[in-house]
């Protein structure tokens, strides 16, 4: 019984951590597609977002001799932003000003994104002493401070669990929920934060309304006096500032402030661009999606007994399961689950 | 004040002066097209100067020497450059119909791993080699048309995204692949396929005239050619515009859309397949997650850049892939990752990207108060 519920414990955190990774890349998605842009440059974008934060926190921690973790902290996320904002604006110049196709740029911008992060990548490591080598633990540390809120009460309680049943439950239920919900870095928590305020922005302000209109139909929103192009400008480019977060705790939480050359954070992104279609454009609906991709990617390492084939069979499932929804979208045909009507399309008001 | 206004069709002018602008058009998107590329390697070059601190002019030359400094190295290159040119080609009709097949890389891998499984499980068989290779080219052609037909059917029933959908199906292929090498893997416990049929070179492509790569870049020639006229002159290939330009047209002019979609999407698919029989029996002789190697994408960018001319998509497969050779021979000449490619290859499509709209927009700057019409 208790190693069934040491194993669930372990698989929602595996899952949680997973899942903000590709929540963040998602999020950011939203509000860009939003806009009318699909951005197939996410997995360039987290790149950046990662190699900027990690090359932040790599050079204030070689110039000074006593790196303070907060201070790390906010430089590698405002090297993350500047990167990843960089991105939005290479992307949305060329197809919002000179509206190239969108997807053949989003393409471009994931090689170079990719190239770029995994050639500092490589250079910082050579710089740190060899492949593998580099390491910015106190920056990482900061990171990965866990809040561990109601710690105090789980020690409360478990003194006194000796003399009930009913407080020995208490006590397990409480430290279940410490484990499964309070042991986080602060940017898994950020990440439900930033859905909240989106899908409060998407639904509930004029500007979010705005926004929408400038996805649905630019025309009709440049006729109404919206200025389509700030729109599309602000939408991308936050949205890939919120995607390049993506990346940065991907590198300081998810592998603890090292670097790695193996394509995962591509592989990550391209799931983003996945739970974007799962979630229906709808940022809530991405929190428990994220939290449902990592729980199926990870689920092999839980189901005891497979052969490593069958373990790649089911690391599948997240892509399956995205093809399903694809799909079942495209059948009911409900107005709401569709993506935005201008998606993909560039607008020049001249045109008919 | 800038004013921005669209430059007219010149393709489409009729009447008088038809060819007058005809050459016009094209004179000017050459123009811009060559500027483009020169600015971009200027910004390359001012990048490699930041990294490297070496003289752009001299890396480019070492690039040069690096893709093209002996007969082996040439011969890489085109067959390189097949390879990525074949995809690119079968993605062509797909894109011309406006289906955004992004799907490549996984329809390269799938075809990669039926051409592998024709080798290793009929490698011992002692079928003579021409029949051999067409079996493995046919289960490879199949493979990759099924990656096709999926999508194609729920976009053309009920309009299912397939930009996304052909998206996914890389990932399961991918997937698939890594299914597949546990159950190859050769030694044993090495996770990798490694060479198959490596003593009997069962399979292998034949050399031609002495030369390994020789029977690749033939391939590719020919299912180019057929490509361009089954694009610009076949009944299929008018269809695939008419599509491509407006549905509703194309229903008007009482064709099915539907079959047209699952049609040319197969044969997008099936091509792209025989593009993953190319890199295992004619390059690899492995397979891995890597065999497509990004290739599914890249093509997609040529494609679109050459507007489906095969011609032209030869051309800038061969400056692409030129400098990926050119900038892993940099790479390891002074000691950097070979990451730098992606790098340079993304600063030039980016510049090539740019350039598309001064093609097709005309960019005035009026001096003083713009008179309103």
């Amino acid at each position: 019984m208790d190693t069934v519920l040491a194993q669930m414990i372990s698989l929602i955190t595996t899952a949680v951590s997973f899942g903000t990774v590709i929540m963040y890349g998602s999020l950011g998605e939203i509000l860009t597609e939003k806009s009318g842009h699909l951005n197939l440059g996410v997995p360039g974008i987290m790149y950046m977002g990662g190699i900027g934060g990690l090359t932040g926190a790599f050079l204030y921690q070689t110039w000074t001799a006593e790196p303070v973790p907060g201070v790390g902290l906010v430089i590698a996320l405002l090297s993350t932003l500047v990167c990843s904002v960089l991105g939005g604006l290479i992307y949305s110049f060329l197809t919002v000003t000179l509206r190239a196709n969108q997807n053949v740029t989003g393409l471009t911008l994931t090689i170079f994104g990719s190239g770029l992060a995994n050639f500092f990548g490589g250079s910082l490591s050579k710089l740190a002493g060899g492949v593998g080598q580099i390491s910015v633990a106190v920056t990482s540390s900061a990171f990965r401070a866990t809040q561990h809120a109601t710690d105090s009460l789980v020690t409360l309680v478990s003194r006194g669990a000796g003399e009930s049943g009913f407080m020995r439950v208490l006590s397990g239920i409480l430290d279940t929920l410490d484990k499964t919900v309070f042991s986080y870095g602060f940017m898994v928590y950020l990440a439900v934060v930033i859905a909240i305020i989106l899908s409060r922005f998407l639904n509930k302000t004029s500007r979010g309304l705005n926004l929408r209109a400038v996805g649905e139909n630019p025309a009709t929103a440049d006729a109404a006096g919206i200025n389509v192009t700030r729109y599309k400008y602000l939408a991308t480019c936050t949205g890939a500032a919120i995607s390049g977060l993506g990346g940065l705790y991907y590198v300081m939480d998810y592998i603890k402030g090292t670097w790695a050359n193996d394509g995962n954070i591509e592989a990550l992104g391209w799931l983003a661009v996945a739970l974007v279609i799962f979630a229906t454009w709808k940022p809530l609906r991405s929190v428990w999606g994220a939290y449902l991709f990592g729980a199926l990617y990870w689920l092999y390492n839980f189901i005891p007994g497979q052969s490593r084939s069958m373990q790649e069979i089911f690391k599948m499932l997240p892509y399956v399961v995205t093809i399903i929804v694809l799909i079942s979208v495209s059948l009911r045909r409900k107005r709401e689950n569709h993506p935005p009507s201008s998606l993909g399309l560039s607008y020049f008001r001249e045109d008919r | 004040m800038i004013h921005i206004s669209k430059r007219p069709d010149f393709n489409r002018f009729t009447g008088e002066k038809k060819k007058y602008n005809r050459y016009a058009g094209m004179l000017i998107g050459v123009g811009i097209r060559l500027a483009a590329l020169l600015l971009s390697l200027v910004v390359s070059g001012v990048v490699i100067y930041a990294i490297t601190k070496l003289n752009p002019l001299k890396v480019y030359a070492e690039m040069v020497s690096g893709s093209f400094g002996t007969s082996r190295r040439v011969w890489v290159w085109l067959r390189d450059t097949a390879l990525l040119l074949v995809i690119a080609v079968g993605l062509a009709p797909a894109f011309k119909m406006r289906f955004w097949n992004i799907g490549a890389e996984g329809q390269v891998l799938v075809g990669a791993l039926a051409t592998s499984a024709c080798m290793i499980y009929m490698g011992s068989a002692n079928i003579p080699t021409p029949l051999f290779l067409i079996i493995m080219a046919a289960a490879s052609v199949l493979a990759g048309a099924l990656w096709g037909i999926v999508p194609a059917v729920f976009k053309a029933r009920w309009g299912t995204n397939e930009t996304l959908f052909t998206l996914m199906m890389n990932y399961i292929a991918i997937q698939l692949t890594n299914f597949f090498i546990p159950m190859w893997e050769h030694p044993k416990g090495s996770n990798t396929v490694g060479i198959i049929n490596a003593g009997t070179k069962a399979g292998w492509f034949p050399e031609i005239f002495g030369q390994q790569y020789l029977l690749n870049v033939l391939i590719v020639a020919v299912i180019s050619v057929l490509m361009f006229f089954y694009l610009k002159r076949s009944k299929h290939g008018y269809e695939i515009a008419v599509v491509g330009q407006s549905e509703n047209t194309a229903r008007y002019a009482a064709m099915n859309v539907k079959k047209i979609i699952v049609r040319t999407t197969t044969l997008s698919g099936a091509i792209c397949g025989l593009g993953g029989f190319l890199a295992v029996a004619g390059a690899d002789h492995t397979v891995s997650t890597g065999t497509a190697g990004g290739r599914g994408f890249v093509a997609i960018i040529v494609a679109w850049l050459a507007k489906f001319n095969p011609i032209i998509m030869a051309l800038i497969s061969a400056m692409l892939v030129f400098l990926n050779k050119g900038a892993i021979a940099i790479a390891s000449r002074f000691n950097l990752s070979n990451d730098v490619s992606d790098i340079i290859q993304g600063i030039i499509l980016f510049f090539i990207l740019g350039s598309e709209f001064f093609i097709n927009y005309r960019v005035r700057i009026t001096r003083g108060k713009e008179k309103e019409a």
